[in-house]
């Protein structure tokens, strides 16, 4: 979503996007004049006129999740939402019987919140695990 | 005489003719804004917008998507760099 027009959307995927992308862009770039929704969401900045890079996970409730906001020189992180997706997923599935632990990925380690897990973080999680 | 104009998307507009735009500054606009943030946890708000999907227009409302995960992800304008 950005502040220009559909029709301008249009123009960038046909010209630009459609090269990087076989097909262009496969879901919708919307539009957001005047930057409302972006008021909305706290990322429009109304002097310069234009939407910071912010990213909403948003659940199948309808619940913010997380969220990223960054100045626009620099581009996001994909595999990082990805990975917060699939992590929310899994609390999600396990009705929140499973956490998961700084530097988490599919296949690592979960933890289970309890009251036999306090104070032994330490005998199930390393610190390199926080990294890949 | 008539002046030729570009034809475009934007409405061609008429309005008074003025040398100069007076503009009223007796009165102070103060713009409030309260800038607020989302906060994680709770109900993203809801919306519709305009968009462009894969060569066709579309209009989204977030509420629609109810039940699926959702990526939204905002940027500074088409044809930017990053």
């Amino acid at each position: 979503m950005s502040i220009d027009s559909m029709f301008v959307h249009k123009m960038w995927d046909d010209h630009e996007l459609s090269k990087m992308v076989d097909g262009g862009v496969p879901f919708p770039m919307l539009s957001d004049a005047g930057g409302t929704i972006g008021t909305m969401y706290g990322v429009y900045d109304a002097e310069a006129g234009v939407e910071n890079r912010g990213r909403f996970l948003i659940d199948p409730d309808g619940v913010v999740q997380g969220f990223e906001v960054l100045t626009p020189p620099v581009g996001r992180n994909v595999g990082e939402t990805l990975r917060q997706i699939q992590a929310y997923q899994l609390v999600r599935e396990s009705e929140g019987s499973q956490a998961t632990p700084s530097g988490w990925r599919p296949g690592k380690q979960t933890l289970s919140p309890g009251p036999d897990l306090v104070g032994n973080v330490w005998k199930e999680w390393k610190t390199s695990m926080a990294f890949d | 005489m008539a002046e030729e104009i570009n034809a475009g998307c934007t409405r061609p507009t008429g309005g008074p003719v003025a040398d100069e735009v007076v503009e009223d500054t007796s009165v102070d606009i103060v713009k409030k804004e309260a800038v607020s943030m989302i906060q994680v946890g709770k109900k993203a708000p809801d919306f519709s917008a305009a968009g462009y999907k894969q060569g066709g227009f579309v209009n989204v409302t977030l509420s629609d998507y109810l039940g699926k995960w959702v990526v939204l992800c905002f940027y500074p304008g088409d044809f930017t760099f990053v």
